[in-house]
């Protein structure tokens, strides 16, 4: 430490102006900066290890962890030196860059001046030599100086550095996050482990941007590193809840909402005259983001361009239906991984799960992530953790790439081919088959159906606002098959001639319930009370163990414009003008949960089996054995 | 007659929208029938009842599916044959004073009291109408009322077989209860309303599909009571009519929330009522609704929600169903559903040896079974599915329930 110490003022500023413009000096940097972060890492083990499974997120912790956090002295001791290495704990200085940024905040968040108070008591000598500029050791005036700070390094100029402000706090709120997630991941392993078996990687040459360099760079620059001593990392600790939505986050939690909002990369406004009953789903004005998005592309530079991809896919709507977003999910995960390089001094387990991890919550924030989704990212954090230590780079990233591929494989792919292969055996000559929506797997088994010369009419079922029949309808009669086009209203009259319905689903939950496209149980329904046999198609990798009764607790909403839209109809404007009145509201639901007594029979690469079997399966092939 | 073949023109069109619409519409045609109608010196009855079921024989065949023409020209028929009955008995007493005075021993096979016209009437009344409780105890009140008439027409049967002013009186009468059916058609929607502080509590949450005049009314009073409620509308596809009706909630003040068709399932079970109109009330207690309404039906019984339908008494069809999903359904152009222009191709006849791979179907109605409504309210008052053929009896002669045999056969 000692012998560092004398480098920090010159790697401080430079660090700074290194963050923003040009990546190669950096490299310098980064390399001190991995020791810090894995001792962080360390020391927050110390901490209850939260069993952090990619999916769930441990829930909030009691109050009286975050009351202890500020006597967690070890840790702060040791951050100084972290500081002074000039590339501090990616965590602490970006977290006080959020200070800065929403300086409003500062005052009304008790935790926070608390934790506050303590830094600026106890590091403000610290700090001040770091800086070279004074600090004052009241408490209260330390985020006025910091944005003075901020302000005055800014405007010294460091040349190119001086970012526009919001850009800045922008991406360090990134850094925040990202660093958060790596010292989440490493308490995980070092819980798990016991210790950190570090596998000395060779530090990697400068010329490829190590996503871990870019990370540190805005939490080490200048102004804010002296301002987050040990008080960050109990901050941070504190906030671990937060780092990334959890995927059944209640959105009418407004004190979560706000912390969410604050880290969010994709900028979503609230939709006004929400539905009271749907409060604890996000809805967001649509159309706004895309364009935000794109013009911050350039400092988004944590999020791997394919993933950056795919994420404007889903917010745009351009990539839809469970099996294509997950595989364009997992496609653009294994691009992550083949242009991942581990970052000296880490290890790629621990590293690549928070960098998986980062560009999961960039999902999500695009769009809520699909039970299939979940369970593919869960798989895929399952592989990463579970590597061997001693794997070189090139083997683990190839090992972890054809793991991608035979879970695209195995469990969508050749799955749909076996259920193809099992519905079509229900199909009979002369049937009339019925289906909603345009279910990938079941447009599989008509086309197959069809190849084997059976005989069958289809009866498209379609619905607002999506219509997304009419692709169905559309591929179907190219290929020769007899179609009926038609809309769900009237579904009950085109029952009479159905023999049997044919249904997709995004998840099959452990009591059975059919999670599907919205109108999906109104079909089963119809066809239930017409006596006609009800067969949902389904991979069983989009099993999942929860249980659900309604369509409300959880559920995702659209747009509601395209409620009062209606596409392709231009006579019908109603609406128009009175959507933003204050008594009407427009729900635009996603997606419904039919009960399991409307559906016959479960057909599944596993074979065909009742939706009471579904907690068995879940049981028997049990997660590990799908996962693994 | 130009009215009439205009009508039927306009019926064939499609270009009259709403049952309400149609039947007043209906009713007024037929009071000019009646009134242009010339009338014999004898069987005047006959002569109205033969031209209003010519007329009515063609308005129903230009839409069939429109019950409501059907249901008034029932009613027409129903209420020349009351005033028929009523006025004979008038009549028959006139004769009966002027027979008096000629052969007094008579009287004694007339019975023992003299029977009143008004008992005569009364009596044709409930040959005409199936006995029912409410006839029943209308039996009582009801001769008051012919009586006054009868002594009226005493005076006028003093002046003795002058037929015209009889045939006069007949049509004269059979106007004025035409007159009577075509003001209760217009109050219907009020009189409905008023009932609807009875069934909507506070804090209720209602959900109702696409757009009826008789649910809008409903609301509106119930609002108007300053109940707070919350409606879902959903929105009636392909017609989407339930943003109509959602405008005019919301410019109420009412709590609005508009919902696609498909959520109709999700949103049922935080639904505490279901009110919905109806195209018509079929005899067994099915209702014929805009297409969705079987699906709402559905969901409301499976959370056991109820589904309540309003409709005014001229909705109501004497006849019962027989596979009304197919035989009492319109299916109008698909252009609602898709575009021409986009699946073009798709729907070439040419193509695959004359028949198309791609059909579109847009049905206009749906059937609801009786057993998936739990009540009525029509402007008499609730009514349970099952009783709701008393109730129609008690406005349509059994005679008229089949217009066309009738027709042909008196032809």
């Amino acid at each position: 430490m000692d012998l560092r110490r004398p480098n920090r003022p010159v790697i401080g500023p430079k660090v700074r102006q290194v963050g923003f413009v040009t990546p190669d000096s950096a490299a310098a940097t980064s390399s001190s900066s991995i020791p810090a972060v894995s001792a962080a890492a360390a020391a927050s083990a110390g901490s209850p290890p939260s069993s952090l499974s990619p999916v769930m997120i441990p829930p909030p912790r009691h109050p009286s962890t975050e009351m202890s956090n500020p006597h967690f002295h070890p840790v702060g001791s040791y951050n100084p030196s972290e500081q002074i290495l000039g590339s501090p704990p990616a965590l602490s200085p970006s977290r006080s860059s959020r200070f800065d940024a929403d300086g409003s905040d500062f005052g009304g968040d008790d935790d926070e001046s608390v934790a506050l108070s303590g830094v600026g008591g106890g590091m403000t000598p610290k700090s001040s030599l770091l800086m070279c500029q004074p600090v004052t050791k009241t408490a209260p005036l330390v985020s006025e100086t910091r944005k003075r700070d901020s302000n005055a390094s800014k405007g010294k100029g460091e040349g190119p550095s001086a970012a526009p402000k919001e850009k800045l706090t922008k991406a360090e709120r990134r850094a925040t996050q990202e660093a958060q997630r790596a010292a989440k991941a490493a308490a995980k392993e070092a819980a798990a482990a016991g210790g950190a078996p570090s596998v000395s990687k060779q530090p990697k040459p400068a010329t490829k941007p190590a996503t871990q360099q870019k990370k540190d760079i805005p939490s080490g620059s200048g102004p804010l590193q002296p301002l987050a001593p040990s008080g960050s990392i109990e901050k941070k600790q504190g906030k671990k809840e937060v780092a990334a939505p959890h995927p059944r986050m209640q959105f009418d939690d407004m004190t979560k909402v706000g912390k969410l909002k604050k880290r969010a990369v994709v900028n979503q406004s609230e939709a006004r005259n929400r539905v009271e009953l749907f409060r604890h789903l996000p809805q967001y004005e649509h159309g706004t983001q895309l364009p935000d998005l794109e013009s911050k592309f350039f400092q988004l530079d944590l999020i791997h361009p394919s993933v950056y991809q795919v994420g404007l896919q889903f917010l745009s709507d351009k990539i839809s239906g469970g099996n294509a977003r997950c595989i364009a999910m997992l496609l653009a995960f294994k691009e992550v991984i083949q242009d991942y390089t581990t970052p000296p001094e880490k290890t790629l387990t621990r590293d690549l799960g928070a960098k998986v991890g980062s560009c999961v919550s960039f999902l999500i924030e695009c769009r809520p992530l699909s039970v299939s989704m979940g369970n593919a990212i869960r798989f895929l954090k399952n592989r990463i953790s579970s590597l061997p230590h001693n794997l070189s780079d090139k083997e683990a990233k190839s090992r972890l790439q054809s793991d991608i591929d035979r879970f695209i494989n195995e469990k969508i792919i050749i799955a749909s081919k076996a259920i193809v292969e099992h519905g079509v055996s229900k199909i009979r000559d002369g049937d009339v088959l019925l289906t909603y929506g345009s279910p990938s797997v079941v447009e599989s088994i008509f086309a197959y159906a069809h190849g084997i010369k059976k005989n069958f009419r289809v009866v498209v079922v379609d619905s607002r606002p999506k219509h997304e029949g009419q692709g169905l309808l559309r591929r179907l009669v190219e290929r020769g098959i007899h179609c009926t086009y038609t809309h769900l209203n009237a579904v009950s009259y085109v029952m009479h001639e159905v023999t049997r319905v044919f249904l997709g689903a995004s998840s099959v939950l452990s009591n059975g319930t059919v999670y599907s496209r919205v109108g999906t149980a109104c079909v089963a329904m119809v066809a239930h009370a017409f006596r006609v046999p009800v067969l949902v198609c389904c991979e069983a990798y989009k099993f999942h163990e929860r249980v659900q009764l309604d369509s409300i607790c959880s559920n995702e909403l659209g747009d509601p414009d395209a409620i009062s839209k209606v596409s392709g109809r231009k006579d019908l404007n109603y609406l128009d003008g009175w959507a933003q009145n204050e008594n009407i509201q427009l729900l635009n639901l996603k997606y419904d949960a039919t009960p399991s007594d409307y559906v016959s029979v479960l057909v599944t690469e596993q074979g065909m089996l009742p939706p009471t079997s579904v907690p068995v399966i879940i049981r028997e092939y049990g997660i590990e054995r799908l996962w693994t | 007659m130009p009215d009439v073949s205009d009508f039927i023109l306009k019926l064939q069109r499609r270009r009259i929208e709403g049952s309400h619409a149609t039947a007043r519409q209906t009713a007024e045609l037929l009071r000019s029938v009646i009134s242009q109608t010339r009338m014999p010196y004898t069987n005047q009855a006959a002569a109205l009842l033969d031209a209003v079921r010519a007329v009515g024989e063609q308005l129903i065949a230009a839409n069939p599916v429109e019950l409501a023409v059907g249901n008034i020209v029932r009613r027409v028929l129903h209420i020349i044959r009351e005033e028929d009955l009523s006025s004979s008995a008038v009549s028959f007493e006139g004769l009966m004073i002027s027979e008096k005075s000629d052969d007094e021993d008579d009287a004694d096979h007339k019975g023992g009291p003299v029977l009143s016209a008004a008992a005569v009437a009364a009596a044709a009344r409930s040959t005409l109408r199936p006995r029912s409780l409410q006839t029943l105890l209308e039996d009582g009140p009801l001769p008051a009322a012919p009586s006054k008439s009868s002594s009226a027409g005493d005076s006028e049967g003093k002046s003795k077989s002058d037929k015209s002013a009889v045939g006069k009186r007949l049509k004269h009468s059979v106007i004025e209860a035409i007159n009577l059916l075509i003001e209760e058609i217009d109050d219907c929607y009020e009189d409905i309303s008023e009932q609807a502080v009875e069934h909507i509590h506070q804090n209720e949450v209602i959900l109702t599909l696409g757009r009826s005049k008789t649910v809008k009314e409903f609301l509106y009073a119930a609002k108007q009571k300053n109940r707070s409620f919350r409606v879902f509308v959903a929105e009636g596809a392909p017609r989407y009519q339930g943003h109509v009706l959602a405008k005019e909630l919301i410019q109420k003040g009412l709590e609005t929330t508009v919902i696609t068709d498909s959520a109709i399932f999700a949103m049922i079970s935080r639904v505490n009522m279901v009110i919905v109109g109806a195209h018509a009330i079929m005899a067994n207690g099915g209702v014929i609704a805009p297409v969705g309404m079987n699906m709402l039906a559905l969901a409301a019984q499976r959370h056991a929600v109820p589904f309540v339908v309003v409709a005014g008494s001229h909705k109501l069809c004497p006849l019962y169903p027989h596979n009304p999903e197919v035989l009492l359904n319109e299916l109008k152009s698909p252009s609602d559903l898709i575009d021409f222009g986009e699946f073009s191709d798709c729907m070439d006849f040419g193509a695959h040896g004359g028949a198309p791979l791609m059909h579109v179907v847009n049905p206009t109605f749906d059937y609801v079974p009786p057993n998936l409504v739990s009540l009525f309210i029509t402007d008499t008052g609730g009514h349970n599915a099952a009783h709701m053929y008393k109730l129609i009896a008690d406005y349509y002669s059994a005679d008229d329930l089949v217009i066309k045999r009738k027709s042909t056969s008196s032809n």
